[in-house]
């Protein structure tokens, strides 16, 4: 699909706040992720 | 509260408690601007209104830490909080102890300064003004910071980046005052606004400066 | 059953272990729909050409950004009043996607500005409040992780939360008195409200909407978190007091 001439930017956007979004949900779960298993642990 | 202003003040002057160190660092600033931008009065005259307001700003940052914290160290700052004055009277002399020893301070030495940074002449009077009226909302905010941070080994640093979002406000008036009073405008409204501000934090601060100084007594 | 039940943190959460599933498939299906949506089926603006695509992520993140400070201020205020640690906790959690949002919709719009405006940066208002608003959830995050005692961090944030709403205000009006009286008339108005029409319109609303749940869905998550942090913590405490 032809973006015009503002093709790099779009793209740029697109890809700096996916990077920036999914960073923030990735680290929110591995966080949980760990905060449950050491949870389980401690309550062992 | 007179006796703990000036049992305040003594400590600032006698043992080198900060007193000329805002002042110091304010005429270094004012002395290294133009070495670093160029001695040239057109540069500098625009400019000298803002670089006047920073400079005082980060002169009142300097010497926050010390509000709270001599007095925490040595235990005075327990005793006050079971005294008769409430906490809120505290924390307001606190602020007021600050702004004498660092504010008007910076307020006097503000025209004189601006003599170095070539700023035109219509503008002294108003920077003299504005500094008057607006240190003090820098020294309320700056004791309320303090007292956030009064329980933290290194607390300084937070203090700096708790502070100055809250001085953006003052800074803005402030310098645009100062700004209009060099082109010749009328800088009533910035004017009023500043004084609004300066009196918004003088009546209410002290009450959240007090809450946060509970909390870390706890 | 009043909502004051979810202040039980066994309540809570139970409940959002129940809720989150959906929460993230409802955001994620959102998202994706507002996204792909505005980025492969819109047309061309007359004025601004396919740089409006940016739109899609631009206001929602800034919409987000604003709101997750108004939640963090309720949050505060309901902690400081009825002493849930849930809500403190939920604070807390905001403040990070806060932070993050203000970061996207600042790059998506120094991105956009640059074909625009000619400019990545203009001190605008706008932009400018925005940025201190970021400055705000900086000063926020710094303090809550440096207070080492829980309860005492609640309390102090909720404070910071509170004087730097009526301050973060302020800013903002200062920032349109500082820039007015530099140049007069110079305003980028960006309101999407007001000149979007109905194609670029209703992707922007589904966008949004996923917005809105995928801060949902990481309040929950990033709560859920704190939660069992601060359990961990008791765990430990009692461990060394037997």
């Amino acid at each position: 699909m032809d973006l015009g001439k503002y093709a790099f930017d779009i793209l740029l956007a697109y890809g700096l706040s996916g990077i920036l979004i999914l960073g923030l949900v990735l680290q929110s779960v591995l966080a949980s992720r760990a905060a449950r298993k050491r949870l389980e642990e401690a309550e062992k | 509260m007179i006796a703990l202003l000036l049992r305040d003040l003594r400590l600032a002057i006698r043992a080198g408690g900060g007193f000329g160190l805002g002042l110091a660092f304010f005429l270094i600033l004012a002395t290294l601007v133009p070495l670093a931008v160029g001695p040239q009065p057109d540069l500098l005259a625009p400019i000298a209104p803002g670089i006047l307001w920073l400079g005082a700003l980060l002169a009142c940052l300097l010497s926050l830490d010390r509000i709270f914290a001599l007095d925490l160290d040595d235990g005075s700052l327990d005793l006050l909080a079971t005294a008769p004055l409430p906490l809120e009277g505290v924390a307001a002399t606190k602020a007021l102890a600050h702004w004498l020893t660092t504010g008007l301070p910076l307020a006097i030495a503000g025209p004189a300064l601006s003599l170095l940074l070539f700023m035109p002449a219509p503008a002294v009077p108003w920077l003299g003004l504005s500094l008057l009226l607006g240190t003090p909302a820098l020294s309320w905010i700056g004791t309320f910071g303090a007292a956030l941070t009064v329980g933290l080994r290194r607390g300084s640093l937070l203090l700096s980046l708790l502070v100055l979002p809250l001085y953006i406000p003052t800074l803005v008036f402030g310098a645009e005052v100062v700004r209009r009073g060099a082109e010749g405008l009328s800088p009533a409204t910035p004017l009023a606004l500043l004084a609004g501000i300066t009196l918004g934090c003088i009546g209410l601060l002290p009450f959240a400066t007090a809450a946060a100084l509970r909390i870390n007594l706890k | 059953m009043s909502i004051w039940e979810y202040a039980n943190p066994r309540r809570f959460m139970a409940t959002s272990t129940a809720v989150l599933p959906w929460v993230w498939t409802a955001a994620a299906v959102l998202c994706a729909t507002g996204l792909i949506w505005g980025f492969f089926f819109t047309p061309e603006d007359y004025r601004m050409g396919y740089s409006v695509k940016i739109i899609y992520l631009h206001v929602p993140s800034a919409f987000i950004a604003i709101n997750a400070w108004f939640m963090m201020l309720v949050a505060s205020l309901i902690w400081l009043v009825r002493r849930h640690h849930v809500s403190a906790l939920a604070a807390r959690a905001a403040a990070p996607i806060g932070l993050v949002m203000t970061a996207v919709a600042l790059l998506t719009g120094a991105i956009w500005g640059k074909p625009m405006w000619g400019t990545y940066w203009e001190w605008d208002p706008r932009l400018t409040a925005f940025l201190i608003l970021g400055l705000f959830y900086l000063g926020y995050i710094a303090l809550w992780s440096a207070i080492e005692a829980a309860d005492q961090a609640a309390d102090l944030t909720s404070i910071l939360c509170l004087v730097g709403t009526v301050f973060a205000v302020l800013s903002r009006y200062a920032a349109h008195f500082w820039n007015q009286g530099l140049h007069q008339g110079a305003s980028l108005s960006l309101d999407a409200e007001e000149n979007v029409a109905d194609v670029f319109w209703l992707p922007l609303v589904v966008s949004l909407a996923g917005f809105v749940l995928l801060f949902i869905a990481l309040v929950l998550v990033r709560t859920r978190t704190e939660i069992r942090r601060r359990r961990i913590q008791a765990l430990a405490a009692r461990e060394r007091l037997a």
